[in-house]
């Protein structure tokens, strides 16, 4: 079975994010950019599952700048057989990248797609569902476990008060949660060895989308701050404060 | 402008995340109600009550049982001619929903809003919560998912709005629930309890959680833990407070041996009163702690226990 594995390039996540002084956004010049942590999940676990026998080929997909490719390389030598970049200098928002993604599987015909359950930049958490809904597949979101046999997949997902264990028919959709897996670092021969592998460059015309945001960013502002307050000398007086001054407990 | 919410309920009733999509939605026009699942009587019942609801639609079909994405979202595109706005909270059930919802109406899902400005435009956290994006949607019909921890719920009592059955659509049939593994606990669920006391990489182990228990069942709090402490195998996911995980905003948070990753500081800072136990000074939970105490977690917690019990 062919697996798809989006790949979203993002701003690392050790990266201390900081508003733009015009707020038009976030800095990202110069910043350190890495593949989002659940779609290394998501490639980590497709790779699994070629190495077990289930999967054949896995195809590792991104969309936007032509640095992408960056990311799309990373996931080759994560073990991806090759790649597609859509690119495009749109700023595209899940209902793009869904509508992509369905154009993309609708030519390759996956058998299952894993995707990230949410991006740590616009923190949406919305693709995965969204390209369930327009191919017409089931979908396990939050997936912590999944079991391949036959023509379904059963999913053990990560619900708000425990685990809850779903069965879809297969061809489906999976959004990782972060104890799926543990992704391996690409050893220097598999990054050598993904140099030769072959990424397809495609805009988002050639699959007949227009990606124009639905959503306009007004402005982007920084939180508001928290002081910080007063440390305390003892277990004692911490209560005492919590009681008299704070008055929560 | 009329505005339609996905509620989700226990034996309990309404629970408060939904109470709180409620009042965001009381922001935008006349707000009704969806109780969704099988045998729904007693949840419609408690809808019936919440202040704000104009009117509470019911749907009772077995296919609708514990709200799986597929029929649910198939639910929810029947009732959308009649609505501007679609909503629930921000939690496992309306994530995994509403995103599906919004790509079969075209349109693209407004997440986790933390405030409404207008009919069009929200407030959204994005990075971790590092910055608050003013976002203006240009699609005919908004598709939402609220940040429970940024609006005070409606009360569970008070209004008294009809109940009205809708006719069920073809629901599909391509996900079937197998099971549900529930953390049994007597405490209150993390995203509504008053009081949080988290855990992190400093617990050193996954035993020493009981070390928390004791101050939670004495001040009726919740216990939560960081990215670290899920990660390190000393908790289940369903205890983590932060960007990838629960977002709270209780009046007393205690943060012990918690650092203060970005990640964390997301799911939490809006809280009322910070405490932060931690034997590191120069830890970055500091900066965001009302109180701080400087010392080691495991001579801190049982003196705290003890501290608390006398009254």
């Amino acid at each position: 079975m062919k697996i798809l594995v989006p790949v979203k390039r993002v701003v690392d996540y050790n990266v201390k994010v900081r508003v733009k002084a015009d707020g038009s956004g976030v800095e990202t010049a110069g910043v350190k950019m890495s593949m989002n942590p659940f779609d290394e999940i998501g490639v980590e676990e497709a790779v699994r599952l070629k190495e077990k026998g289930v999967a054949t080929e896995i195809i590792a997909v991104s969309m936007g700048v032509p640095q992408c490719s960056e990311t799309i390389r990373t996931a080759l030598a994560m073990g991806a057989d090759r790649g597609i970049l859509v690119e495009t200098d749109v700023e595209l928002q899940p209902l793009a990248v869904a509508k992509l993604l369905k154009a993309i599987a609708d030519k390759e015909q996956p058998k299952l797609i894993i995707l990230g359950k949410q991006a740590i930049d616009d923190d949406m958490s919305a693709t995965g569902q969204m390209l369930a809904a327009l191919l017409g597949w089931p979908q396990g979101t939050f997936a912590s476990k999944i079991t391949i046999e036959g023509d379904g997949i059963t999913v053990t997902r990560e619900v708000d008060g425990g685990l809850e264990t779903v069965a879809l028919t297969l061809p489906a959709i999976v959004t990782t949660d972060l104890r799926l897996n543990e992704p391996r670092y690409a050893s220097l021969p598999n990054i050598m060895r993904a140099r030769k592998k072959p990424i397809d460059n495609v805009k988002p015309a050639d699959l007949g989308v227009d990606p124009a945001p639905r959503l306009t960013t007004l402005k982007v502002a920084e939180p508001p701050k928290r002081k910080a307050g007063v440390k305390v000398g003892s277990v004692a007086e911490l209560v005492a404060k919590l009681r008299t001054e704070a008055k929560v407990i | 402008m009329t505005a339609l919410v996905l509620l989700e309920f226990d034996a309990s009733g309404i629970k408060q995340p939904s109470r709180s999509a409620v009042a965001a939605a009381a922001k935008l026009g006349e707000v009704h109600a969806l109780v969704a699942g099988s045998g729904v009587d007693a949840a419609a019942q408690a809808a019936a009550k919440l202040p704000g609801v104009a009117k509470v639609l019911t749907a009772d079909a077995p296919a609708l049982d514990h709200l799986l994405a597929e029929p649910t979202a198939a639910l929810l595109i029947a009732l959308a001619p009649n609505y501007d706005h679609l909503l629930a909270a921000t939690t496992a059930v309306g994530k995994n929903i509403m995103p599906r919802v919004a790509a079969l109406l075209d349109v693209q899902p407004i997440s986790d809003i933390a405030d409404v400005l207008d009919a069009d435009t929200f407030i959204r956290p994005i990075y971790a919560g590092n910055g608050m994006a003013t976002v203006k949607s240009s699609d005919g019909k908004k598709v939402i998912t609220v940040r429970a921890a940024s609006f005070d719920p409606v009360a569970a009592e008070g209004g008294s709005a009809p109940v009205e059955a809708v006719s069920i659509p073809d629901l599909p049939a391509m996900s079937r629930f197998i099971s549900a593994e529930l953390s049994k606990s007597e405490r209150p669920e993390l995203t509504a309890a008053r009081v949080v006391i988290s855990g992190g990489r400093g617990m050193q182990a996954g035993d020493n959680f009981k070390l928390l228990e004791p101050i939670a069942d004495k001040l009726g709090a919740a216990v939560g833990a960081s990215r670290a402490a899920v990660d390190a195998g000393f908790v289940p996911n369903d205890y983590q407070v932060g960007q990838t995980g629960k977002i709270v905003a209780p009046e007393l948070y205690i943060a012990v041996g918690i650092s203060g990753a970005i990640q964390h500081l997301a799911g939490m800072k809006d809280s009322k009163v910070i405490v932060a136990i931690n034997k590191d000074e120069e830890a970055p939970i500091f900066q965001v702690a009302d109180y701080g105490l400087v010392a080691d977690l495991f001579a801190a917690l049982p003196e705290l226990a003890k501290e608390l019990e006398r009254s």
